[in-house]
């Protein structure tokens, strides 16, 4: 059985639709395919990328990430004070990654040593974080970066900073998710927890580095966030887990486990990206943006299960079949 | 009035690339108990799930009463008058027993709220009626599965049933509660009320069954009177063949100790288990259930930790304390649930047989990706593994090639000991008969093979030697010279020690 034309148009579907519609946003505004817009775009969508690769990440091993927003915001204003009393761009940096990762290892304590559902650990700390970066700032916003805000402003060779970033870290993501051992075991934990585990893989740990990688990810948002902003804004970012979010399952990241790709999650994002930015220069009324929003995600997940769904149903004719063949033997209760 | 109480005449079944039931016939008698006995895969429980309205048979139909019926639903066959009181039983365990018994029909008022008082005095009637001594508001997570039986079979009297189907009831029920289960049999026969018993246990089928049907790969082999039969013609119409030929066993030579575990402890689940294996040696673990034997086997495998005892592979006192250093030390476990323990469903074949040795295919912190596909495709060919393509979801397999996906996995980590807990459970004779060549090719190649079996015929037909377990300890080991299914039933029940 060879994969035919219909097989191959769901595989690629996602981008074909990212296509279509980049056609579509080219034709509906003459603005739409100007230099300083597509850059304007693809800077828009660097924070959101990163927050949705740590997402994918958690959503294909079977878990997810509400704090994001809020670990962003504090990392973020931890790393714009340290750099505003150090003026150095190294402190600032250590500062962002680490504060972003010990929130997460706290996650993944929480997640993996004490088997609190993922939902619930990272609601909580969705609350704390946004609470310690306000109690850090006592509610003010910190302003006048100086040279910090290069790192979301700055240009090299016409291409803005955050770009040439997100471009490596979706390398090194890609990486680690196709080639590495743990990236393998991500998809198997999340497709089938029991059996990644009876097949030696050490779920605990991946789920360790799954929210440490997400911190690591998170903590650089931080620092492109104020950085783009020109200030620590302790209440900034709020919600941004959910942009995350939106791009991975858009890009067809499947919220049962063990499916989801990088490539996927860039094109969700586009997608999001590319409608946001042909209604702004439409001059759509962002509240009617809103609703478009959210009626593209409930979309794609719909289209995208109802296709699944007609190939489950007679994979569940399989398994009914052989639960069948299975039940006389049932030696457990 | 004929007594018959229900028929089902000439149904077929298929699912997709098999045919489960053809031609099926079957009467049962009012006030009768009718045995079901088939091996695994007869179709006893696709005709039950057909006659439950779970399941529409492709052609056929049902009488009951002599009045043809169709049953597209549970619900409707609950109407009819038929409960079935499955192997695995239906219940909400947090809710308590009066809301289990009424679940789905609970009284209301003409207001539309639920009248608790009604719900309360049917309840209590019932359980006295049925001489049940629990409190209608006790949750059901309180009572043993014997207890939740019970009230199964009230709950089905309290639908007014005239048919009950029950499937392997004394599956996982203690000898005692088996007596008060048979009494109640006895009374629901008294009353006229018709059961359709399904059992692998043939003392139990000759001790209580008025008929007997025999089904054999989806056809009814024959249907008796209990008192015309006895228990060696039913295992061989059951079986249907010569059991010898269906197993490949070949003589090996054996080689050094491969594993040798000793004095493993585990509180309240098994003690003092000693064994060991030989390179070139099949060595079965019989026992009932829960003898421990899938727990002994996790245990050495490091899926569950242990109090105390050793284990050591190829001579050696090993520490183990996950899979993934059994794994490293060529210890490999094949799990004895494929969906839950077994298979990544939504991933590839590839994938679901690389899994367990990753490790190989990484060089230089890079997995290749080809390495990984042409080492899995030779060894999908060695293991016969029929798939349309490398990247087809293993869920989209027949249970049989999945199995041999995922030896292909343990197959790939080149292990010296291999752990098989019931490697041929639920796929169709076929397949069976090339896991067992499959085994014999794994000895030929100087590993060890534990097989651990409910099915006692494959036991005594692979193994060199056989372990017998019951209540968490070995209670024999028998050599293939002295192997008859007596002796290991003598000591899998405790009877011999």
């Amino acid at each position: 059985m060879k994969p035919n034309v219909s097989q191959y148009l769901q595989k690629f579907s996602i981008y074909l639709v990212l296509l279509v519609l980049f056609v579509v946003c080219s034709l509906l505004s003459p603005y739409f395919l100007n230099d300083t817009n597509l850059i304007n775009v693809s800077r828009q969508l660097c924070v959101g990328l990163l927050i949705a690769y740590g997402e994918m990440l958690l959503i294909v091993s079977g878990f997810l990430d509400l704090s994001a927003g809020s670990v962003l915001a504090l990392a973020g204003v931890l790393s714009v004070s340290s750099y505003k009393s150090t003026g150095s761009m190294a402190v600032a940096l250590v500062v962002a990654v680490s504060v972003a990762v010990a929130c997460n290892v706290v996650n993944a304590f929480f997640v993996g040593n004490c088997n609190v559902p993922a939902f619930i650990a990272t609601l909580g700390m969705q609350q704390a974080a946004r609470g310690i970066a306000l109690y850090y700032t006592n509610g003010q916003n910190i302003l006048q970066l100086g040279d910090f805000v290069n790192i979301g402003q700055g240009m090299v060779g016409g291409i803005p900073v955050p770009v040439i970033l997100v471009i490596f870290v979706t390398i090194v993501v890609w990486y680690i998710v196709n080639h590495t051992r743990y990236g393998r075991g991500i998809y198997a934990i999340g497709g089938n927890r029991s059996a990644a585990e009876a097949s030696g893989i050490n779920a605990k740990a991946s789920i360790y580095k799954s929210y440490i990688i997400n911190g690591v990810l998170v903590g650089l948002a931080g620092m492109i966030f104020m950085a783009r902003n020109n200030a620590g804004l302790p209440n900034g970012a709020t919600g941004y887990e959910m942009t995350g979010l939106t791009a991975a399952i858009v890009g067809g990241t499947s919220f049962v486990g063990g499916i989801g790709t990088v490539s996927g999650t860039v094109a969700g994002a586009f997608i999001i990206g590319l409608l946001e930015n042909v209604m702004n220069l439409m001059g759509i009324n962002s509240y009617i943006q809103q609703i478009v929003k959210g009626a593209i995600i409930v979309l794609a997940v719909s289209f995208d299960v109802m296709s699944k769904g007609k190939k489950t149903k007679k994979v569940i004719i399989v398994k009914e079949n052989k639960g069948e063949a299975q039940m006389p033997a049932g030696k457990n209760p | 009035m004929s007594d018959i109480k229900m028929r089902v005449s000439d149904i077929e079944k298929s699912f997709p690339g098999v045919k489960a039931l053809s031609n099926i016939n079957f009467s049962l008698r009012k006030g009768t108990v009718h045995a079901l006995c088939g091996e695994n895969g007869a179709g006893k429980s696709t005709l039950m799930k057909i006659i439950m309205g779970i399941y529409k048979a492709d052609k056929g139909q049902i009488f009951i009463d002599e009045k043809p019926v169709t049953i597209k639903s549970p619900i409707q066959a609950m109407e009819l008058g038929i409960s079935m009181i499955a192997q695995e039983l239906n219940y909400v365990s947090e809710l308590s027993v009066e809301e289990n018994l009424f679940l789905g029909r609970l009284p209301v008022t003409r207001l539309g709220r639920v009248d608790w008082k009604k719900v309360r005095r049917e309840a209590r009637r019932f359980l006295k009626e049925e001489g049940l001594s629990y409190a209608p508001d006790q949750k059901l997570k309180t009572l043993t599965v014997s207890d939740i039986q019970m009230l199964e079979i009230t709950k089905a009297i309290t639908n007014n049933a005239q048919i009950i189907i029950m499937d392997e009831p004394t599956s996982s029920i203690t000898e005692r509660e088996v007596g008060l289960l048979f009494e109640k049999i006895a009374e629901l026969k008294k009353k006229g009320v018709s059961i359709i018993y399904i059992s692998h246990k043939m003392e139990e089928v000759f001790q209580i069954a008025d008929d007997i049907t025999i089904l054999m790969d989806g056809s009814v082999v024959s249907t008796d009177r209990a008192e015309d039969l006895d228990m060696d013609t039913v295992i061989s119409r059951m079986v249907g063949r010569k059991i010898e030929n269906v197993y490949p066993k070949e003589a090996v030579a054996l080689g050094d100790m491969a594993l040798e575990v000793k004095d493993l402890n585990k509180e309240g689940i098994f003690e003092h288990i000693s064994f060991h294996v030989r390179k070139g040696e099949i060595v079965g673990f019989a026992g009932l259930v829960g003898a421990g034997r899938t727990e002994t086997m996790r245990a050495v495998f490091g899926l569950d930790p242990f109090d105390s005892g050793a284990v050591c592979i190829n001579g050696k006192e090993t520490r183990i304390v996950s899979p993934e250093d059994s794994i490293k030390k060529k210890l490999v476990m094949l799990s004895e649930n494929r969906r839950e323990e077994g298979i990544i469903p939504p991933r590839s074949v590839v994938e679901n047989a690389s899994l367990a040795s990753l490790r190989n295919f990484i060089f230089g912190g890079c997995a290749h990706k080809k390495k990984e596909r042409t080492v899995a495709k030779e060894m999908f060919g060695k293991m016969n593994v029929k798939t349309p393509s490398l990247d087809t979801e293993i869920s989209k397999l027949s249970g049989g090639n999945q199995q041999k996906v995922l030896l292909t996995r343990w197959m790939l980590c080149d292990p010296d000991v291999m752990i098989l807990d019931e490697p041929t459970r639920g796929i169709d004779v076929g397949a069976k008969f090339e896991i067992y060549k499959l085994m014999t090719e794994m000895v030929q190649e100087n590993r060890a093979v534990i097989m651990v079996s409910s099915e006692l015929p494959e036991l005594l037909g692979m193994c060199d030697r056989i372990y017998v377990m019951c209540q968490g300890r070995i209670t024999g080991c028998v050599e293939r010279e002295d192997f008859s299914q007596e002796i290991i039933m003598r000591y899998a029940t405790g009877l011999e020690d």
